[in-house]
């Protein structure tokens, strides 16, 4: 770290490799990021429409992958979950807008380690590659879904895309983890020491508290997952017996004895539920940024929120205990991670109100960005209030392999990441782009994503409550289904249509890059830094000086100011009343 | 609700971290972090490695945590027996070469003193680097024991000791995949070998820096940061020798 501290991002590079590919430049890293994620979530969508389209044709044969067999169907569950996971939620959120406005809204110019910043998205890249190639190798692509569960994950004859495809998985998640510690080594080493003149913890916006506890999260769980890797890499390739206890396959006894499936589980939640939080705390954070901006009010109980994300990502180390309640773990241990569990509503709750406190009574500007962040907290409270459901053993242990738990973490980790993602694409937008999207086609992307989303993953919940079970590639003979597929051709058609709809974005996005109107320094009349520099801003941010800040992030509606907002640099006598 | 999200009236804003009434940081033109004069901040630098290194460590400690977690959970697991159909305790203790593993932990020991001696030479040089550079003013010859050079051997050392630890405990019979025991010695010394091998890495970088004409400042940072971590891995080699020695 010492070395890129001494190469500190000196004058704007000029070479196109320099500038655009191996750039130091955070601004041009985040934006490799969301491209990456975009690339990613593009790949994962195909992988999950496949997917459904199987479910209700079976015998359908699909472009790319021709008829799906009973383990290409895993071989898609498990790439869509690891993918959408990994190179989606954890990536575009936080790699992406984090990089981009973290150092920009503390008034920095540039985070605080830029070779490793480079090296780290560099090395996500390097991940996803080793990713895809599993699909191309002997076998295809693993079998044992994004959690991976041993001991199926640990044998390399278990199944067909257990050979080299599931070496490849480990392997990808292994360089992620180390790309994820990297990027969060810097974002927590630049806000606490990168921040601007004025800038106390205190007057950060609400997006910078909530990647620094992310970061925090990133920096304490990934390297359990890395821990956990290797040894399902030894158990593999060296014939250890960490998580494979004496065990049958085709019956052929394997060498492995006394290894535990559930120490596989613990490590793997103990990363996983973090991880969920890591998916969705960016998307808090620009929720509670763009609610206060569009509602032209300050957002409610800013402390509030702050302990309220401190104390999501505290709680969110102690409850991994819930996702193994099937496992057949002590119910009093069940019952402790049960209780933990529905504590998390308790900040949840303080964060809905306050979202919904910021918006009561307000004349709110329904922009694109805007109604991206209202939707985030539709989907965040519809998927959120399952959670206390599925938190209890009793009732976990019926619905815990059924649709129910996919519309539970689809709505609040999938949809409403997305969404906290689109809104932050609106909203930044004219910033990173130097011009505005199409507001008319934002809104029709936004009310066919909503209506679809709304559509595919209700009737789940439905679905799992009559016992339509989860990873299952085919229903169509199964009788006591039967009465279901109506509901399932329902969500298949509406898949279809929402992720055509996605169409819409894509061309909008692009269309504007080179075609949108000029967008002006503050489009939104935001308070926050990174509306005080230009648009674009240029190579070190703020074009030679440091911004010097006066007040918190979410001043409007001021009393007695010239307009109805205060920029967080404006000196402080403009509001001395 | 109309009121302002915490307005203080700041006639001198405070500043990050603590540094009161410190003028704000102005960057030379393209932001390099520098005061502006041409003078880099090496101050500023060296506290930001070592709040990176702070939290590099973090991670680390997870990690190991969670290999040592695993170890404890397992050493107390039954383990179903096929012959008896009963659950039985198949943990079987590793006849650890002690000897050996003493004059490694010596070695470690002996190198995380001498880290800390190269250390504070150069802290001391770069704290008279100014002085230096004041014309007509000679402070004498520096002592130029080579404290690095003899850390790197000492480190090295330590993992060739490590090496042979592993070969002896092959020729005693125990493999990666013997037991479950022997696997998590093997998995702890390695994981913690190639950590100790990245700090030999950045050693070695710091002593072909100090041959080339780099400032001494910015020498003295990749040194202090690894000193540190050496420090770091010497206290964690003795957490995973004593687990691997005492609960057997």
């Amino acid at each position: 770290m010492a070395t890129s501290a001494t190469t500190h991002a000196h004058a704007a590079p000029q070479g196109f490799i320099r500038k655009y590919i191996f750039s130091l430049d955070h601004k041009v890293i985040g934006i490799q990021y969301i491209f990456l994620a975009l690339t990613a979530v593009m790949v994962g969508m195909f992988l999950s429409l496949l997917m459904r389209i199987h479910m209700i044709w079976p015998t359908a044969v699909l472009p790319l992958v021709g008829e799906i067999r009973p383990e290409t169907y895993l071989s898609l569950l498990t790439m869509h979950g690891t993918i959408m996971v990994f190179f989606v939620l954890t990536t575009a959120p936080q790699g992406g807008f984090g990089n981009y406005f973290l150092p920009i809204q503390i008034g920095a110019p540039d985070m605080a380690f830029p070779v490793l910043n480079m090296l780290s998205f560099w090395t996500t890249f390097v991940a996803f590659v080793v990713m895809l190639a599993a699909f191309f190798v002997t076998g295809g692509a693993p079998l044992h879904g994004w959690t991976g569960y041993a001991p199926l994950s640990a044998l390399t004859n278990s199944g067909p895309g257990e050979q080299l495809g599931a070496d490849l998985w480990v392997t990808s998640i292994a360089i992620f983890c180390i790309a994820s510690l990297m990027g969060a080594l810097n974002f927590i080493t630049t806000t606490l020491d990168l921040r601007a003149k004025g800038m106390t913890m205190f007057r950060m916006p609400l997006t910078v508290w909530a990647w620094f506890i992310t970061a925090i999260l990133g920096l304490l769980a990934f390297g359990v997952l890395l821990s956990a890797g290797i040894l399902l890499l030894l158990d593999r390739n060296l014939g250890t017996s960490f998580y494979v206890p004496l065990v049958v396959v085709n019956g052929q006894v394997m060498g492995h004895k006394g290894g535990s499936p559930l120490l596989w589980q613990h490590l793997f939640w103990f990363f996983g539920h973090p991880e969920v939080y890591i998916a969705i705390l960016p998307g808090m954070g620009v929720a509670s940024q763009l609610l206060s901006t569009f509602a032209r009010k300050p957002i409610f109980g800013y402390k509030a929120m702050v302990y309220a994300i401190m104390a999501i990502g505290l709680l969110g180390f102690v409850v991994w205990g819930h996702h193994m309640f099937m496992s057949g773990m002590s119910p009093y241990s069940a019952f402790a991670f049960s209780i933990m569990t529905m504590c998390i509503g308790v900040p949840s709750a303080i964060k809905t109100f306050n979202w919904l406190g910021t918006m009561y009574k307000a004349r709110i500007r329904f922009q694109t960005p805007m109604l991206y962040a209202i939707g985030f907290v539709s989907l965040f409270v519809s998927g959120g209030l399952s959670g206390p459901f599925l938190a209890q053993p009793v009732l976990d242990i019926p619905l815990h392999d059924t649709a129910f738990v996919v519309a539970h973490f689809h709505l609040i980790m999938g949809v409403a990441a997305i969404f906290g993602m689109f809104a932050g694409t609106y909203y930044w937008f004219p910033k990173m782009f130097g011009r505005m999207m199409n507001e008319t086609w934002g809104r029709i992307h936004f009310v066919i994503t909503l209506i679809g989303t709304y559509c595919i993953f209700m009737p789940m919940h439905y679905l799992g409550m009559a016992a339509q079970p989860r990873r299952y590639s085919q229903f169509t003979e199964v009788a006591y289904l039967q009465h279901l597929m109506p509901l399932n051709r329902f969500i298949t058609y509406m898949a279809l249509i929402t992720i055509g709809a996605q169409i819409i974005f894509i061309v909008n996005l692009f269309w504007s890059m080179f075609k949108g109107p000029k967008a002006s320094d503050n489009p939104w009349e935001s308070t926050t830094l990174e509306w005080t520099t230009t648009t674009p801003p240029p190579h070190d941010n703020f074009g030679g000086h440091t911004p010097v800040v006066y007040h918190g992030p979410y001043e409007y509606a001021v009393p007695g100011a010239a307009k109805d907002y205060v920029m967080q640099t404006e000196p402080a006598g403009v509001t001395a009343h | 609700m109309a009121t302002l999200s915490s307005t203080v009236p700041v006639e001198v804003p405070t500043t990050g971290r603590g540094s009161g009434g410190e003028h704000p940081p102005v960057y030379g033109g393209g932001g390099d972090g520098g005061r502006g004069d041409g003078y880099p901040d090496y101050g500023r630098r060296l506290r930001r490695a070592r709040l990176g290194l702070a939290v590099v460590l973090a991670p680390i400690f997870m990690f190991f945590v969670s290999i040592v977690s695993a170890y404890i959970v397992r050493q107390g697991l039954p383990t179903f027996d096929d012959k008896t159909s009963t659950y039985v305790r198949d943990w079987i203790p590793v006849a650890l070469p002690l000897a050996l593993l003493l004059v490694n932990t010596g070695l470690l020991a002996a190198s995380s003193l001498t880290a800390e001696f190269a250390r504070r030479q150069i802290t001391r040089q770069a704290a008279l680097a100014p002085v230096r550079s004041i014309p007509g003013v000679s402070l004498g010859q520096e002592s130029g024991f080579p404290w690095l050079a003899v850390t790197v051997l000492l480190g090295g050392g330590f993992l060739v000791g490590q090496w042979l630890a592993w070969q002896e405990l092959a020729a005693r019979g125990f493999y990666v995949a013997t037991s479950a025991s022997s696997s998590f010695v093997y998995l702890l010394t390695a994981a913690h070998g190639v950590h100790l091998a990245g700090g030999v890495i950045v050693l070695l970088y710091a002593v072909i820096v100090s041959l080339l004409r780099k400032p001494v400042e910015a020498r003295r940072i990749v040194v202090d940061v690894t000193a540190w971590y050496w420090h770091f891995m010497f206290v964690l080699w003795v957490g995973i020798f004593a687990l691997l020695w005492f609960m057997r």
